[in-house]
């Protein structure tokens, strides 16, 4: 097991090592870095002093490790709009972000497995046929659609919860996080639901296919021949057969769902990465665009890379066969 | 065997096995099956009225929301059912802030929807499809690098990818057609070249290369027919999505430019009059994207049951 | 004489699907003493293993049981409401599949899946569990048994995990075994072991088993008595011995003829011409009468069963009467010779 994980440490070091060089090429080899990287109300002073730091003036090679070197140490340019360093910035939106993912994915789990599940055992049912038309409605609708329907609904005409911003904020080892305060939850409430909605059509289908294809599969036709009780089978023998391609997917999905945010911390005025990074596309801050693309792609693979771990510890044939390779 | 050694009594297989007469073809048995589920019906309809409509938009239209020379500003923000001033057209939907009536609006905007997200798919298609027929085909070495790339694609979300893209090339419908398909390949790729996997194994592959056909007639005329199935219900969810992350990326300012009809830009225009009210510029276009985008998907859903051999029941 | 573990009486699963009814079996009748095998002998399609799903009431949607009575020890379990059904699987009446690696959950330890199957009808600790489980494992002859029960089912061979399945059978002390082809999948010499291990424990508890099959070597060293099946019906049942010696009807002579083994070095390979009608469209009357080199306009008609002096039950208006397969072979060929010429 151990040289599995070392193996895809070695693959993920090597996708990032990839990805450095493919934004390197983009910025500075394609693109111009005197525009990306350097904010155009600059007068000269500070432009030779930007293009000193960033190696502008030395051939291409030694830009790149000058680009590396930058990196490792965090520094990946400074924002044009705020005149603080991109990656600093980003980073101090980060906790917004990920409360809202969590969150979300809480409830893509908590309500998309179980009623993936009655969907796969009742599929002619009422209950089954709404769930699936439901969660059909789920991830076809647009994001941003969704967001605006539950706004309208629960903060103008309901006006049970407020219908953006984020909320009171408690601080944590000097993070603020908002949902050990009332009011903060409130406000976390919708987009949460929003970012969650579109997942948990998805948790609710792959564990409607899961359990459909468990069910029909021969060690539960066994079980029933061994007199074990119905709930057993279901809570027992199905419900881990499904766990492992849902826990893969929900490890991928909570990547998925930052990125999402993008669009509900829009529309809620969520004060997370996401809404950073449109409104940085939008007053073209691309130091903070670039730093935005580097950070997430790192995340990416951080993620993907404890997926595979857990993988292995889920699914015995995985850690087994791979002990044996 | 001749008649005469037969012993008599004996039922030829084509007599054992005589099937109903109806479903004597495969087409028609799909056909058949495709329609027992009277919503897919119903969707596939809804899907080819909205297609149609967005074909003809020009004629069917009352206005060319997009031409700035019928504006009047002074029927603007009309609600639904409300008139010009001279009270001689109606608007049926009700009009945004600059006069544009909603209803021409939403069709011109369908047809930018429908289209962009109809030729992205199709050259994604004809891209990831050749691509990964050929990585199943020609295996070792090419089959890894190939795949390698398309699962690092796959592995971040199409909007993130979507947004890096659009970020770099900038607005215009054709960059965001370049988007999306630089989003989509990847799945068609991935898709093909597991059944292509498959079938490669099969024994009729094994005869034709026996038969020293070109390797091209082969992947072309043999293998890639035979993988079309789960392509077909693939390309047909993918259009739906694609319409979904151009109404997404036009939504959030970075899609189709303003002076081009989209569901999502009319959306977003409206986002801020809803909360005081004036749903009807958010409302209509985003009922219209709905429809269309779960029509298309329920379509899918019913060719994924029927195409699908493990749920045969 | 006691009465018998297990009678079935006029027994009939039907299908019912768009395409039409499968008469998936369709009216048969046998009987299973303690301590005795029953060898159900049939190519794929006859409806042996529906009819061991159904004894069980595992028959699946859209299938379910059509008509007949079920008598296990005396007491009909057709009208039976699921959970009375439920307790008597596993604990009286117990299953052993074709395919462990697919009978047995991937997911799930050995012990796990052992001891549930105690847990389920006995109320005893999970201690007390795991240790029948591990005595039942010894008994089936699996070393090192601890090691075995925290092992997943991959790691077992393919007959060491049927072997778990037959423990996993007689761990409730079943009084009957439907054993459905579990030898099919393994290599013949571990068949042989299992064979040999599934007699010796049923004479040891008494316990009666049926033993579907299509293979008729396998039943031939086991059973007592062997059931024929073809398209549903019971074609011939009787005693072992007197079923393969002289078999009396056609298709239990063209079944023992078509063994290869029987044939001399250098002579054709005898075989039944035609194939199994498809359920959906079984021809009227006696359902083998397309293949069938003795038939004739009477077999249009549905042939009653009707007993044999030497205590078998056939369901054929032409049987062989006290021919050896050997004579009735040479008796097709001399026919078929006569037809070319």
């Amino acid at each position: 097991m151990l040289v599995y994980l070392l193996r895809r440490l070695g693959q993920s070091l090597f996708v990032v090592a990839a990805m450095a060089v493919l934004v390197f090429i983009g910025v500075y080899a394609i693109g111009n870095p005197i525009d990306i990287m350097i904010s155009p109300d600059a007068d000269q002073a500070e432009m030779e002093a930007a293009i000193a730091r960033l190696g502008l003036d030395k051939p291409l090679w030694e830009q790149f490790f000058v680009f590396v070197g930058n990196a490792l140490q965090g520094d990946l340019g400074r924002s044009f709009v705020y005149s603080a360093d991109a990656l600093g910035l980003i980073l101090s939106k980060l906790p917004a972000t990920m409360e809202l993912a969590l969150l979300a994915l809480v409830f893509a789990v908590f309500i998309g497995v179980p009623l993936g599940m009655i969907a796969g055992l009742r599929p002619d049912s009422l209950a089954g046929k709404t769930i699936m038309t439901g969660s059909i409605m789920g991830f076809s609708l647009p994001n941003f659609w969704q967001g605006m329907m539950l706004i309208l609904l629960f903060a103008v005409i309901f006006k049970v919860l407020p219908s953006g911003g984020r909320g009171d904020t408690v601080d944590v080892f000097g993070i603020p996080f908002s949902f050990l305060t009332l009011d903060g939850l409130s406000h976390m409430l919708l987009p949460a639901i929003n970012l969650a909605l579109f997942k948990t059509s998805l948790v609710i289908r792959l564990a409607r296919a899961g359990t459909r294809e468990a069910a029909l599969q021969d060690y539960v036709k066994f079980a029933r021949a061994k007199g074990i009780s119905p709930r057993r089978i279901v809570l027992v023998h199905i419900a881990k057969n499904i766990m492992i391609p849902v826990v893969t997917i929900l490890g991928l999905e909570l990547g998925s769902m930052i990125a999402f945010a993008v669009v509900t911390e829009t529309v809620f005025a969520w004060p997370g990465m996401g809404k950073l990074l449109i409104d940085s596309i939008q007053l073209l801050d691309r130091p903070v665009v670039v730093a935005y693309l580097m950070l997430t792609v790192l995340m990416f693979i951080l993620i993907n890379f404890i997926v595979d771990m857990l993988y292995c510890v889920l699914d015995p044939r995985v850690r087994l066969s791979e002990a044996k390779a | 065997m001749t008649d005469a050694a037969r012993p008599t009594g004996v039922l030829t297989e084509t007599e054992v096995l005589r099937p109903g007469r109806w479903r004597a073809t495969p087409a028609a048995r799909f056909a058949a099956e495709f329609v027992e589920s009277p919503i897919a019906v119903v969707a596939l309809t809804v899907t080819l009225l909205l297609a149609l409509l967005a074909v003809f938009a020009n004629w069917i239209t009352p206005q060319n929301p997009y031409d700035l020379m019928q504006l009047d500003i002074m029927n603007g923000m009309q609600p639904p059912g409300g008139t010009t001033l001279d009270g001689e057209t109606t608007f049926l939907l009700g009009t945004d802030e600059q006069g544009r009536d909603m209803l021409s609006a939403i069709v011109f905007g369908l047809r930018m929807s429908l289209g962009v997200g109809a030729m992205s798919t199709v050259i994604a298609l004809s891209i990831g499809m050749s691509i990964g027929v050929l990585a199943a085909y020609f295996g070792g070495r090419v089959d890894s690098v190939i795949m390698r790339v398309v699962d690092l694609q796959l592995s971040f979300p199409a909007i993130l990818v979507a947004l890096i893209l659009l970020a770099a090339l900038g607005k215009g419908v054709d960059k965001v057609i370049i988007a999306l398909i630089i989003v989509q390949w990847a799945y068609y790729a991935r898709t093909v070249r597991g059944t292509a996997l498959v079938e490669r194994r099969k024994e009729y592959i094994e005869a034709a290369s026996c038969l020293a056909l070109s390797h091209s007639r082969i992947v072309f005329r043999h293998l890639l027919p035979n993988c079309l199935p789960p392509l077909i219900v693939v390309a047909t969810v993918q259009v739906a999505n694609a319409i979904a992350l151009e109404a997404t990326l036009s939504f959030l300012g970075v899609g189709v430019p303003i002076t081009e009809p989209s569901l999502g830009l009319l959306i977003a225009n409206g986002y801020d009059y809803m909360l005081s009210g004036k749903y009807w510029i958010s409302f209509f276009p985003g009922v219209a994207l709905l429809v269309t985008i779960v029509a298309i998907n329920l379509v899918g859903d019913q060719l994924r049951d029927v195409l699908n051999p493990r749920l045969r029941r | 004489m006691s009465a018998p573990t297990l009678e079935v009486k006029d027994l009939k699963t039907h299908f019912f699907s768009k395409e039409g009814t499968v008469k998936a079996v369709d009216g048969i009748s046998f009987e299973v003493g303690a301590g005795e095998v029953l060898g159900l002998v049939g190519e794929s399609g006859s409806g042996k293993s529906i009819t061991g799903f159904s004894i069980l009431g595992l028959v699946d949607a859209p299938g379910r049981i059509a008509g007949g009575e079920i008598l296990f020890q005396g007491r009909d379990m057709v009208p039976l409401p699921e959970s009375e059904r439920r307790k008597l699987r596993g604990s009286k009446i117990a299953m052993i599949f074709q395919d462990p690696m697919m009978t047995l959950n991937p997911v799930l330890r050995i012990d796990t899946q052992m001891t549930e199957a105690v847990l389920a009808h006995r109320d005893v600790s999970r201690g007390r569990a795991l240790e029948i489980s591990r005595d039942a494992l010894v008994k089936v002859g699996i070393a090192s048994p601890d090691e075995r029960l925290n092992a997943y089912p991959h790691q077992f061979s393919g007959g060491m995990r049927q072997r778990v399945a037959i423990a996993i059978a007689f761990l409730n002390e079943p009084e009957l075994i439907i054993a459905d082809e579990p030898t099919t999948a393994l290599d013949v010499t571990i068949q042989g072991q299992i064979l040999h291990e599934a007699q010796s424990l049923c004479r040891e508890t008494g316990t009666a088993m049926i033993w579907i099959t299509h293979d008729l070597a396998v039943v031939a060293g086991l059973a007592d008595h062997i059931c024929v099946m073809y398209a549903g019906r019971i074609v011939e049942q009787g005693p072992l011995d007197a079923v393969l010696d002289q078999p009396a009807h056609p298709y239990t002579m063209g079944l023992i003829g078509s063994v290869p083994s029987r044939n001399r070095r250098g002579g054709k390979l005898f075989q039944i011409p035609g194939m199994t009608p498809s359920l959906l469209n079984l021809p009227v009357g006696c359902a083998f009468r397309s293949r069938c080199p003795r038939a004739d306009a009477a077999c249009a008609e549905e042939p009653p069963v009707h007993a044999t002096a030497d205590g078998r039950l056939i369901r054929c208006l032409h049987p062989h009467e006290g021919e050896t397969v050997e004579q009735a072979q040479a008796a097709v060929q001399a026919r078929k010779q006569e037809a070319t010429i």
